[in-house]
């Protein structure tokens, strides 16, 4: 097993640029003004991938900082999903939008098995309870 | 003035009524109502149980009964493993380790994920304002302080957006914020503070802030690098009014993590109050819920400090100490501030500058968040504590306290040439991209103006189309950087590159990253490691002459020029000839005018402005108006005032002499008075007119007659003068006294006026 990321190995841009990939997997060194210019890199090149925010997560960890770190793991499983489903859940997610328990496990149950998203399926079933012990899921409007 | 001495009060509190302190409103404290800073009514005692590696109570609520805020804390951000370590430690111990130089930042914040929001409030409160304000410096998390701009207008109109977002760049904001005032203008006002915010130097980080949906894609649309809208509240039923959830909330964050989009929530005093769910809870107890949410969703940052709240928190007995005190659990809890000091809390500039204070001396993540780069009027956001008006002030206070508050002057050249580069990088990108042509006049009128009263550009309804096509063409940055580039603004288009690539690695998702010089810094890499004096940040030599070299700073050389202009002026008014050695007269209605060694030679003008051929003139006149005759002498071996006037006076036939230096103090004295016991005494020479000199002179003559004047009153409006004037007055009376010979004897000048008029 390699080690893990520290503090030592941030920024990683600066530590180790040359593994520091787009989401096309392209070099963050490619992607120069020439190459914007020439249509040779797109937007999709500049997207975070989930192996940079694992990384991260690592060196969050490293420095006491767990909880950022959870949150960086759980944007990584994030990057997968489409923009429109991410926000797609977080207005379900909002109060009253689900208007049963069951609307959101089911949603947490096809983030799981479409996009792998274990950390995510489980936050989306944990909120399904509170929601449903504290009566969330009630009309507002 | 009135005659009327009927009036029922006393008329001082007329004047205090007219202040603008007066326009504040003052608040009981009412802890049943919400209206309590640190003890509310309902405030919970701090404690923990747990059980089986669960939370079973929390703050005297048991698990079975947690709100879902409770719940999310107790899940998130309570770290079972250091828990029972940190509860057990008194609160009072806990305070006083917080403001011990010996413990170390991160011991702390190691503390700080075991405690429960009750004990953080418990323990914070128990310090004092200096404490409170001493242990945030120690606490905060990144070591290089910053500060965050606001850039908005009132037309929404995005050629002053670029403009003014150049600015706040060269201003040395680490981020800028935009927002609109109609919300279909968002991806206009984000395009333009992105390509305003690209001239000049990189790395600026810029958020528009709007709906959340819009925001993320704006953000994904890579015109936008950071977000802090992502508010949370103290209580569940504030949590619910304001459509969220933790759990939307922390999916929200994990959104912009998941873009490579820095992200930090927002929380602030006296929202759930201002919002009608407090609970009969304190702001503080509220605030500290705030926080541990935060933490446990995993933010990096907070915009935290009473935010829209501070007027409300301001209006209660303690509420800016609560404010500071909120401010520190969240620094304490290891998460970035950007520490308030934006709603303006007060229409008193004195309460405005007093609340800065701590920040500016104390330093935080971003001081501001914002600080209204732009008029108040402009400021969409509502002004700011600083805004465009007061941003020099702020600048001087860095200079006063020679503390880094994130801000470094713009020269006015340079400040004109940013804002045509902007503005005209943006007419390109808008043209080149189809989205609308700026005429010449448009941007003539942005590159000069104060503010939007000034322009005549985009009417709003321009600014609705183009904010349409942007968002309906899909139009990314990287259009952007290619029409920057096809323009020729080639730095520009860099510069917004650079930024771009920023989310590829993630660093600035660290905690309180900011870019520097092209580099990422954060918490990790530029750690606040304050342990005592000579440690943590400290201002290197350069960025102490950055913060003095603020405009229009006098020196020797620039006294010395305004007088050379002066001279030629004075060359044509008068002559002064020297007449040999002075000896006492014998004449008794001779009065002495005994005028210092630069007076006439090196010094022209009185501090008032007067031509010193002029006050000679006046003087002449009073004392030939009560039947004197003046003599002039100079004097070389004194430039006081007052040896001055006893030295004139003891040469002088009737006893009697006026001394005057160059800048315009003047003093009439008696022979065989003692040096400072004097007759009469000009001591306000900026306020002292020539009429005044008339009358110095008419009065000499009485004196000189033995008998007693009316003193000379010269009235003055409490201008703080030794503000406006002691720098010059010193290195004015420098100049007279390095002229000074000791021993050297006076002379008699002739004086030949060369023309008739003043």
């Amino acid at each position: 097993m390699k080690d893990k990321l520290s503090a030592k190995d941030y920024p990683i841009a600066e530590t180790r640029p040359e593994q520091v990939l787009g989401r096309r997997k392209k070099p963050l060194d490619s992607l120069t003004l020439e190459a914007v210019i020439d249509g040779e890199v797109e937007i999709e090149d500049f997207r975070i991938t989930p192996q940079a925010l694992l990384q991260q997560a690592e060196i969050a960890r490293s420095v006491g900082r767990a909880a950022l770190a959870s949150n960086l793991e759980r944007a990584s499983e994030m990057t997968k999903i489409p923009q429109s489903e991410v926000m797609e859940v977080y207005e379900l997610l909002r109060p009253g939008r689900a208007q049963s328990q069951k609307e959101l496990l089911d949603v947490a149950q096809r983030i799981r098995s479409r996009y792998e998203a274990v950390l995510l399926a489980e936050f989306i079933q944990e909120a399904a309870d509170f929601y449903h012990k504290r009566g969330l899921f009630r009309k507002r409007y | 003035m009135s005659d009327n001495y009927d009036a029922n009060r006393w008329k001082r509190f007329d004047d205090w009524d007219a202040r603008s302190l007066r326009l504040d409103k003052f608040a009981v404290e009412d802890p049943e109502n919400g209206f309590s800073a640190f003890h509310g009514a309902a405030d919970p005692k701090p404690m923990l149980s747990l059980k089986g590696g669960l939370v079973t109570a929390m703050d005297n609520v048991a698990a079975a009964d947690f709100d879902m805020i409770d719940a999310f804390i107790a899940n998130y951000h309570i770290d079972l493993e250091i828990a029972e370590e940190a509860m057990a430690i008194p609160s009072g111990q806990l305070a006083r380790m917080l403001v011990d130089m010996n413990v170390p930042r991160t011991e702390l914040t190691r503390l700080a994920r075991g405690l429960t929001p009750a004990k953080l409030a418990e323990t914070v409160a128990q310090l004092n304002a200096m404490e409170i304000a001493f242990a945030y410096s120690k606490m905060r998390a990144r070591q290089s302080p910053g500060n965050q701009a606001h850039v908005t207008n009132a037309k929404d109109d995005p050629l002053q957006l670029a403009a003014d977002a150049a600015i706040a760049v060269a201003l040395g904001f680490d981020e800028i914020e935009t927002t609109m005032r109609v919300a279909r203008n968002s991806w206009s006002n984000a395009l333009a503070c992105c390509v305003g915010s690209a001239v000049g130097r990189a790395g600026t980080l810029f958020q528009c802030s709007s709906e959340e949906a819009e925001e993320l894609e704006i953000g994904m649309a890579g015109f936008t690098s950071y977000a802090e809208t992502i508010s949370v509240y103290g209580t569940e039923s504030a949590f619910i009014d304001g459509d969220d959830t933790p759990w939307s909330k922390a999916w929200l964050a994990a959104a912009y993590a998941s873009r490579g989009i820095k992200m930090r929530c927002t929380s602030g005093a006296a929202a759930e109050l201002l919002m009608g769910f407090h609970e009969a809870k304190s702001l503080l107890y509220l605030e500290a819920r705030c926080l541990c949410l935060q933490r446990g969703m995993g933010s990096q940052g907070t915009q935290n400090g009473g935010i829209d709240g501070a007027p409300l928190a301001s209006s209660m007995p303690g509420g800016v100490r609560e404010i500071m005190a909120e401010n520190l659990i969240a620094v304490w809890l290891d998460l970035e501030c950007a520490s308030g000091n934006d709603a303006r809390h007060s229409e008193s500039d004195m309460r405005v500058a007093a609340k800065i204070l701590p920040y500016l001396i104390g330093g935080s993540d971003l001081i501001c968040s914002g600080l209204g780069s732009i008029l108040k009027y402009d400021n969409s956001f509502n002004p700011s504590s600083f805004n465009g008006e007061e941003l020099e002030e702020f600048l001087v206070l860095q200079r006063d306290f020679e503390a880094d508050g994130g801000l470094t002057t713009v020269e006015d050249a340079r400040a004109l040439s940013l804002r045509r580069r902007a503005i005209d990088a943006l007419s390109h990108v808008l043209k080149d991209l189809g989205l609308a042509e700026a005429t010449e006049m448009m941007k003539r009128s942005v590159a000069v103006a104060s503010g939007s009263n000034d322009t005549q550009s985009f009417t709003p309804r321009d600014v609705a189309l183009i904010s349409e096509k942007i968002s309906g063409n899909d139009v990314t940055v990287l259009d952007v950087i290619k029409s920057l580039h096809r323009g020729g603004f080639i730095e520009e288009s860099e510069n917004l590159l650079f930024l771009v690539k920023l989310r590829v690695s993630g660093d600035y998702l660290q905690t309180s990253a900011v870019v520097r010089n092209n580099k990422v810094i954060s918490a990790i890499n530029d750690p606040n490691d304050y342990t005592g004096p000579g440690t943590g940040h400290r201002l290197t030599e350069a960025r102490r002459h950055e913060l003095a070299n603020i405009r229009d700073v006098l020196d020797r050389e620039e006294v010395l020029r305004a007088e050379a202009v002066s001279e030629m002026g004075e060359k044509k008014s008068i002559r002064y000839q020297i007449m040999g050695l002075a000896d006492p007269g014998t004449d008794t209605d001779e009065i002495v005018v005994g005028v210092s060694p630069g007076f006439g030679l090196k010094i022209f003008r009185t501090l008032a402005g007067h031509r010193l051929s002029a006050v000679l003139r006046a003087l002449k006149a009073g004392i030939e108006r009560g039947g004197g005759a003046m003599r002039v002498v100079r004097f070389w071996h004194t430039a006081d005032t007052s040896f001055l006037g006893l030295s004139a006076a003891r040469l002088s036939g009737s006893g009697i002499g006026i001394g005057i230096q160059s800048k315009g103090t003047a003093i009439i004295h008696q022979k065989d008075r003692l040096p400072h016991n004097n007759l009469e005494l000009f001591s306000n020479a900026p306020v002292t007119a020539l009429e005044h000199y008339e009358q110095m002179g008419f009065n000499a003559t009485v004196y000189a007659k033995r008998l007693l004047p009316n003193p000379i009153v010269v009235p003055t409006k409490g201008e703080a003068l030794g503000a406006r004037f002691h720098a010059r007055v010193a290195l004015t009376y420098a100049i007279e006294t390095s002229m000074i010979e000791d021993n050297a004897s006076p002379e008699n000048l002739k004086l030949t006026f060369l023309e008739q008029s003043a």
